[in-house]
């Protein structure tokens, strides 16, 4: 994987330079703020320094000058908020795409790694219950639920078409995990309880690092996975292999582990 | 009030006097050492983890044998054992150590001295709020040699995470005493600033510290009840099983979780940062009190918008309590709810600004002495602002989608907690050392501690925003298992190196702090030529501080005053 560097990891998903453009000009007026101001503060250290004979100048100042510098970062702030913040927030995080035109795969974090499900060809996700959890199941997917037969279930490993839209559903099944693509800029905690949405759109073909980013115990560093974004065509025929492990449609005397 | 105080020099037990004392220059200094122990250690665990983070997998040079080979098998720190380390440095350094100091230590010697007043307003209960922290502390500390060791669930205990993590239950417990020790800190403050000032010392006549300590104590009254409760409310999951915090249907390690479920985690995490964020403005803003006094001192100078830093004090206390859930932008909840908090931190970015503009402008048409206070008071200024601007990124959005929980929180907040906060408090310590103990710290050593913490820590620090851009998460037992953290792990060794050497540059200060106590230059009554009331009696204080009740004559800052023949107009000169 060549994608990380000293800086900011290469660009892969459709928002993934919205995101860098506000870290670059936030880091921009940063730096020069900081710059501006320290060449001031030296400025000053050296100008007012104790020379004997030279008196203190007691004026009492208008108190409004050191609202001026206020008033530029107000400024400064409101524009961010308004012409970058907001609205970029809102397509990034508020606003999901449709179920029927993206492709949706949810996501089970555990410790210590990830599962990904695809539905599967008839696009539903079956059944789980907690109490068929189990080494082999990690989902507790109950197969003899119709939609469940067809799920693709598997781990550390998320295959993802490029250029299409992608709708995550985010789980945990047990504390809270955080779902971290560098690449994508994504990150977004599971939490448990809750099914979180979020969506990506991958716009270069790669290998990728699906990393967890909220502590979740001792195991927490070596959780990741690995995200390969591909072709359509590559990826449909992974997800067939894919549906080809899973086991046959059970009777029902052989589940209940 | 004053009047039923006992200034009669009655000859206490030593016990009394040193150990169990009611008076709140010997309660300042418990607290003063104590705090300072704890940072200490929270250092030390840190060291523990820095030379994890920079060498992962090497057995810890020297100690490593010594630790037992459930935390470290062969010398090696464990997972476990570096998220012990982890949590508990946290909790350390901001519970037991930084806010003790900059609100107990600073606050119990100085406030009531700058406000005339013989004493606390209620001396018992002080007494009461070290002996409840103590303990506390302690507590915390001896959970690493419990059964189930150190809590390991990071300083912000995200359940389900810290239900079912050992150790938990004892940082619970440590916290309940040491929030109950803080409430009745807070409480006395209040009352006393309120109640005990010396005749003609107006509000608008206050040193800027004594506001930054009002404020700070408003802030913990109003802020660590609902912790508390939050706490014993996780206390309850943990041993009674009950599932205020934990959902239904968990299952952990291929086990079902048997309890009831129903809870919901979220609600712990704004339980907590409704807390813990203005915990942020309490660590700082003793430390803006400090370096003002100090600023104005040596710049021989009033202050440049007195009022503006008050009112932004203000401000910055109120908009502390509307901003916690910025923390909480990708936790899952309601997006839309970002959006508020986007506002509110931005807001409060406002008069943060303000005081550190005023701040620099004071600066203008002064005389600047450069003696050591003023040179960490000086350094605060734009390795604060440091601080100050990264958390911009963080704050908006749409950029913390990618900085969340990387190495950049960790770079920006140490920034303000350490090159603010703990540089301000040395500043502190160097100011009133002649107060405490009637003599001064030696300049050369001052120096040389100076400059050795200002450069490790920029060293430390600098590396861990560059970490952040590129990806590098927190709280990672081992950098090198996640590939995206793989180029820049040669800035953790970097960090790690100047960790060293600020622990290395924090000798000087010992020595120098304890030498000077006994062997230091002795100095006259007011050292440093300063206007308030803190110097208009003797040094160190006797008990019952003033031979009799000050009065004010004028606001705190009178420097230079023209037609007047010193540079310094005391706030008690009748003249
Ligand atoms: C003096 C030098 C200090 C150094 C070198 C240092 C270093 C570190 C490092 C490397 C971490 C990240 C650990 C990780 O993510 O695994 C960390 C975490 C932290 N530090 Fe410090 N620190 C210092 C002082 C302080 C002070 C003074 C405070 C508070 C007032 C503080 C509060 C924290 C907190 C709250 C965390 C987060 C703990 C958690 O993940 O739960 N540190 N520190
Ligand atoms: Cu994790
Ligand atoms: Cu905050």
């Amino acid at each position: 994987m060549n994608n990380y560097g000293w800086g900011l990891p290469i660009q892969a998903s459709t928002f993934a330079g919205q995101i860098d453009s506000g870290l670059w000009i936030i880091h921009a007026a940063m730096i020069g703020v900081f710059v501006l101001w320290g060449i001031f503060f030296t400025y000053l250290l050296i100008k007012y320094r104790r020379r004997d004979g030279v008196a203190v100048r007691h004026e009492e100042h208008g108190e409004m000058t050191s609202l001026i510098p206020d008033l530029l970062v107000m400024v400064f702030e409101i524009g961010l908020i308004v012409f970058y913040a907001l609205p970029a927030w809102r397509s990034i995080k508020m606003t999901m795409p449709d179920p029927k035109d993206a492709l949706v795969v949810e996501v089970t974090a555990e410790q210590f790694g990830w599962n990904i499900r695809y539905p599967g060809p008839d696009g539903k996700f079956g059944r789980t219950k907690p109490e068929l959890v189990h080494f082999s199941n990690p989902l507790g997917l109950d197969r003899t639920d119709p939609a469940a037969a067809d799920d693709i279930v598997v781990s550390n490993e998320m295959h993802l078409p490029v250029n299409a839209k992608v709708l995550i559903k985010l789980r945990s099944k047990d504390v809270v995990h955080d779902l971290f693509v560098p690449e994508f800029r994504l990150k977004q905690d599971a939490m448990p309880g809750l099914e979180t949405p979020m969506w990506v759109e991958p716009n270069r073909i790669g290998h990728y690092e699906m990393a967890c980013a909220q502590l979740c115990g001792f195991g927490h560093s070596l959780m990741r996975g690995d995200v390969y974004v591909e072709s359509r065509e590559d990826f449909d025929k992974w997800l067939k292999s894919r549906a080809a492990l899973n086991p046959a449609p059970p009777t029902a005397s052989s589940e209940g582990f | 009030m004053s009047s039923e105080h006992g200034h009669d020099a009655h000859e206490l037990s030593f016990l009394r006097k040193y150990v169990f004392s009611v008076d709140h220059k010997t309660i300042g200094l418990q607290y003063l050492i104590t705090s300072f122990v704890f940072l200490l250690v929270g250092f030390g665990l840190m060291m523990l983890m820095r030379w994890q983070l920079a060498f992962p997998g090497r057995a810890i040079p020297l100690i490593g044998p010594m630790f037992s080979p459930d935390l470290a098998p062969n010398g090696v720190m464990s997972g476990e054992f570096y998220n012990a380390l982890g949590a508990m440095h946290g909790t350390i350094m901001i519970f037991l150590g930084v806010v003790p100091l900059g609100v107990a230590a600073f606050g119990n010697y100085i406030v009531p001295l700058q406000i005339g007043a013989p004493d606390m307003a209620f001396p018992r209960l002080n007494m009461m709020s070290y002996w409840l922290y103590l303990p506390a502390g302690t507590l915390m500390l001896l959970s690493f040699f419990l059964p189930g060791g150190a809590a390991q669930s990071g300083w912000t205990s995200y359940p389900p995470l810290s239900v079912i993590n050992p150790g938990q239950t004892v940082w619970l417990l440590a916290m309940v005493l040491l929030i109950t020790s803080s409430l009745l800190g807070a409480i006395n403050f209040l009352v006393t600033t309120i109640n005990m000032r010396a005749p003609g010392l107006s509000l608008m006549r206050l040193p800027v510290f004594v506001w930054s300590e009002m404020v700070a104590s408003v802030i913990l009254l109003l802020a660590f009840p609902p912790l508390e409760a939050a706490a014993v409310l996780q206390l309850m999951d943990r041993v009674a099983h009950t599932s205020f915090y934990m959902p239904k249907d968990l299952v952990i390690l291929g086990q079902r979780y048997t309890g009831s479920g129903g809870g919901q985690p979220l609600l712990w995490q704004h339980l907590f940062w409704f807390l813990a964020h203005p915990e942020v403005y309490v660590l700082v803003l003793p430390a803006m009190g400090i370096v003002s006094e100090i600023i104005a001192n040596n710049t021989r100078k009033p202050l440049h918008g007195y009022k503006t830093i008050v009112y932004s004090m203000l401000g910055v206390g109120v908009m502390s309590f509307l901003v916690w859930a910025h923390h909480m932008f990708i936790s899952g909840m309601t997006p839309a709810l970002s959006n508020f908090f986007l506002v509110t931190t931005m807001i409060i970015s406002v008069p943060s600004v303000a005081i550190l503009t005023c701040l620099i402008f004071s600066l203008q048409g002064g005389s600047i002495r450069y003696n050591v206070p003023m040179l960490f008071a000086l350094a605060f200024l734009p390795l604060f602002g440091i601080g100050g601007l990264t958390g911009l990124p963080l704050g908006l959005t749409v950029t913390d989608i990618y900085l969340h929980d990387t190495y950049y929180v960790i770079g920006h907040f140490h920034f303000v907690v350490v090159t603010g906060s703990i540089i301000a408090l040395f500043a502190g310590v160097y100011h009133w050392f002649p107060k405490w103990f009637g003599r001064k710290m030696n300049d050369r050593l001052g120096v040389i501690h100076f400059w050795g913490s200002v450069v490790s820590m920029v060293g430390i620090f600098t590396p861990m925003l560059v970490m952040g851009l590129a990806g590098a998460s927190r709280r990672l037992y081992d950098p090198t298992a996640q590939a995206h953290n793989l180029i820049v792990q040669p800035l953790n060794v970097v960090s790690t190196y100047f960790a060293a050497a600020l622990g290395v540059f924090q000798l000087p200060f010992i020595w120098n702090f304890f030498h000077s106590m006994f062997r230091g230059e002795k100095t006259p009554e007011n050292p440093w030529q300063a206007t308030t009331l803190e110097w208009a009696c003797p040094s160190p204080p006797p008990h019952g501080n003033f031979a009799k009740t000050p009065r004010v004559y004028r606001g705190p800052y009178e420097y230079s005053t023209p037609g007047r023949a010193t540079d310094f107009w005391p706030q008690t000169d009748p003249s």
